[in-house]
């Protein structure tokens, strides 16, 4: 079955990114297809690659990454709730004449017509959030 | 067409276990998942609701009960699941409704 998920929330906010991994993870064993996961809103702010969370804890961002790479998953993030945020890649930093960019390599800025298209391509789509 | 309800406030803080309590249809399943495990538990104002609805199936993740300490105060009748079985309740239903 072909799952896509939307994240709402921020990582440390509360649970519901470490809920979304946890799930990602479970699902994938289960042997279904990770169609999409789309961050919205204060979701965006799991693509940045300049976190440093304490080493005691866990690393949000790089468990985002490591699943990609092992999964091939499609890391979508929503360009207006990104820009509105501080949240850019290199081409928005360009495009908007800023000095520094922060996206983490395996995710990709794109519209809300991404959200739309797993809501009709995939079989389930689920929403974690705030 | 079947619903699975995800709910993922205390009932102490929220009203969303209450509203989703009000609109899910019999042969529906509501999954208590982060905060909303407390739902889940015995000996409060909220235990009545889940033991007087007979035609919902009621779960609870396994993880953040454990997380929380409740994993013996549950109330009779609620189904105990992993992260696996979370995804096989989305497989079973139509779709997913979370209440956030």
């Amino acid at each position: 079955m072909k799952i896509a998920l939307q994240i709402n929330e921020g990582p440390y906010q509360h649970q519901a990114a470490d809920s979304a991994i946890q799930f990602t993870k479970a699902a994938l064993a289960r042997g279904h297809e990770i169609y999409r996961v789309f961050f919205y809103h204060d979701g965006v702010n799991n693509a940045t690659r300049l976190a440093i969370p304490p080493q005691d804890d866990r690393n949000i961002t790089e468990q985002w990454i490591a699943l990609q790479k092992e999964h091939n998953l499609d890391l979508v993030v929503c360009i207006a709730a990104a820009q509105r945020r501080g949240m850019i890649d290199e081409d928005e930093m360009k495009r908007q004449g800023k000095d520094a960019n922060n996206i983490a390599e395996g995710f990709r800025i794109s519209g809300l017509g991404q959200l739309i298209d797993a809501g009709i391509e995939a079989d389930r789509l689920i929403v974690f959030g705030a | 067409m079947t619903m699975l309800h995800t709910v993922n406030k205390s009932p102490f803080e929220s009203k969303t276990f209450d509203t989703c309590l009000g609109l899910a249809k019999g042969g529906s399943t509501i999954l208590l998942i982060e905060d909303g495990v407390y739902a889940a538990t015995t000996g409060n104002s909220v235990a009545d609701k889940i033991k007087n609805t007979s035609d919902i199936n009621f779960c609870v993740l396994d993880a953040d009960a454990q997380a929380r300490g409740i994993e013996g105060k549950l109330a009779e009748g609620i189904k105990v699941i992993d992260y696996e079985g979370f995804v096989d309740l989305v497989a079973e239903h139509d779709t997913v409704q979370a209440w956030l």
